[in-house]
């Protein structure tokens, strides 16, 4: 039954990929081997639905939980609207999971000085663990960290890179 | 040495690229300033191969200084003043005339050297300088430094060092290196960033950031015993270390009260004091030669700007305005004006402002330039900048119009500051 739920959330995972190349990449998966053996595994049980229940939804590839990167605009600090889902999604799971603690790390683009940008970085990590707080996580599951500009996401000069570099990431401890 | 020459917008600009011998780095020099001397110097008689070295630091110092113009010495080789013959140089245009021997002698290395006025037919400096056998380019910083004092009447850095971060994709170290780039010391290497080294005034620590557990927490090294201590960790960012003139106390700047605001910290670590009290991001401090105020970097009005409080305490003056965005500021060690990095429409500068006018200049022509820092003379100002596609260590002249790009071997080189004098 393990194997069987394993398989599901890989298939669908699979299936998230295929559908929406653009997705953020997701946390916690295995190496894709595991796939065909499960795939190949897979029509000899009997097709009932797994039972959700059993599932991490932080696990759950098509849950919004999956999306763990909110992005700014230049020189912004706030969580803009399109993300908050996200967040309150993150804020909720946390607070049904007193045992999961998560690491906010902020993150700019280049466009500042290296200690501006640890600042800026900071001022993002801090907003999205004020609004975890807000919706429910508590102060002990939460740190908030800054690479600032440290870190980059993608190196160029350009738009196209600095998009990809104003966020924070929610990372979950293991 | 390709010497190529330029017509420039203004005038002849000279661009000479130089190929050091020990191919630590490769050295641009564009531009020249207003009135150089003319100085030959002529290789010293001794051990050639010394001798070679040390002419190679000399004359690569004079000549990224802007100050000077080489004079060809091809063809005469006098080594003490019986052998010179004045209107040979005058002749060939030089002004003064370096001349002297190198004695290699039980692991030492003694140049004695002399400096004479072509005009004047006088001697100017008569001495001898000595270092161990592995300190061949500190002879020759030193010969350089005594021949720039004398002529330009300020004291010469080209004996000083200067620290910076070099990035190798994950890769990080904290470099201390002499004032030309050569002979570079590793302080620390890690995967995590390395951010904002900062020199104490004595020259013999360094303060910075280090990511290696985390988060930002601020270090002091001792370059001496490469012992080193916290100085800060509290939650959040721990950053943009600098030393007060006394060398008793540090500015830092901590977020562990809410954004990022300025602290005062004793060099052990203790009486931790808050001085700015925002709300807004306040980062990168920097005093003023007598200990007395404080610039820094602010957001409070909206945007980054330059801003100036007392250490004390009391009324914060904002000192940018216009267009654009300002960081990093420094103070020259005259304390007339300062230095920062101005962002404007997508590039960075170097730019200059005086306290007095408020009238601000750019020394550059723009691109990713960054995190400026006077040289203790206040005649050249170190900064990032980036060429061939790295991060590459540049200098520009306070009056801007001589500069230089600095190319270390590999990856990118981030964060330089300039060091006191030795």
């Amino acid at each position: 039954m393990k194997k069987l739920i394993i398989g599901v959330v890989l298939v669908n995972l699979l299936a998230a990929c295929a559908s929406e190349p653009k997705k953020e990449p997701v946390a916690d998966v295995s190496a894709p081997a595991p796939v065909t053996k499960a795939e190949a595994e897979a029509p000899k049980v009997a097709p009932a639905a797994p039972a959700k229940a059993a599932v991490d939804p932080l696990n759950d590839p098509t849950s919004i939980l999956a999306k763990r990167s909110v992005y700014y605009p230049f020189d912004v600090a706030v969580v803009q609207d399109e993300d908050k889902p996200v967040v309150q999604a993150h804020a909720k799971y946390l607070s049904e999971h007193s045992n999961r603690s998560v690491r906010l790390e902020g993150n700019c683009d280049e466009r500042g000085s290296n200690e501006y940008n640890l600042g800026l970085g900071q001022r993002r990590a801090d907003g999205v663990k004020k609004m975890l707080e807000l919706g429910g996580a508590s102060a002990g599951q939460l740190e908030s960290v800054s690479y600032g500009e440290e870190k980059p996401k993608a190196s160029g000069h350009d738009e196209a890179s600095w998009s990809q570099n104003r966020r924070t990431d929610l990372n979950y401890a293991r | 040495m390709i010497l190529r020459v330029l017509q420039g917008m203004v005038g002849l600009l000279l661009l000479m690229q130089a190929s050091m011998a020990s191919a630590v780095l490769t050295i641009e020099i564009v531009g020249a300033g207003e009135n150089q001397i003319p100085i030959a110097i002529v290789p010293f008689g001794g051990d050639a191969r010394v001798a070679q070295t040390i002419n190679e630091v000399v004359t690569g110092d004079l000549r990224r200084s802007g100050l000077f113009r080489l004079v060809d010495p091809t063809g005469k080789s006098p080594h003490v003043p019986a052998e010179v013959s004045y209107p040979d140089w005058e002749v060939r245009g030089a002004e003064a005339l370096a001349i002297g021997m190198v004695v290699a002698q039980g692991g030492r290395i003694e140049a004695r050297f002399r400096l004479l006025d072509v005009v004047k037919q006088t001697e100017l400096i008569g001495q001898a300088v000595s270092a161990s056998e592995n300190q061949i380019r500190a002879i020759g910083h030193r010969i350089a430094d005594l021949i720039y004092e004398k002529l330009t009447g300020d004291k010469g850095v080209f004996s000083t060092r200067i620290a910076y971060v070099n990035r190798q994709g994950t890769k990080f170290s904290l470099i201390v290196a002499d004032s030309d780039g050569h002979n570079e010391q590793v302080v620390l290497a890690q995967n995590e960033p390395i951010m904002s080294p900062a020199w104490s005034p004595d020259g013999s620590q360094l303060a910075y950031v280090s990511f290696e557990t985390g988060h930002a927490v601020v270090y002091v090294q001792s370059l001496y015993s490469n012992q080193r201590r916290v100085l800060v960790n509290f939650r959040g960012s721990n950053s943009a270390p600098v030393w007060s003139p006394d060398g008793k106390q540090l500015a830092v700047v901590l977020t562990r009260d809410g954004s990022s605001q300025i602290y005062l910290v004793r060099s052990d670590g203790s009486d931790i004091r808050r001085i700015t009290f925002s709300g807004a991001i306040d980062t990168e401090p920097n005093f003023s030669a007598d200990g007395q105020y404080l610039l820094f970097t602010s957001d409070r009005g909206g945007s980054p700007q330059i801003y100036r409080m007392p250490v004390k305490g009391g009324s914060t003056e904002r000192l940018t305005f216009g267009e654009g965005s300002n960081f990093s500021p420094r103070h020259s060690p005259d304390g007339k004006n300062f230095v920062f990095a101005h962002l404007r429409n997508g590039r960075f500068y170097i730019a200059l402002q005086d306290f007095q006018t408020g009238q601000m200049s750019l020394l550059t022509e723009g691109g990713w330039e960054k995190k400026p820092s006077f040289a203790p003379n206040g005649k050249l100002i170190l900064f990032a900048s980036e060429g061939r596609g790295r991060g590459i260590l540049a200098t520009v002249s306070s009056d801007g119009r001589v500069k230089q790009h600095m190319f270390t071997q590999s990856g990118d080189a981030r964060e330089p500051v300039w060091g006191p004098y030795p």
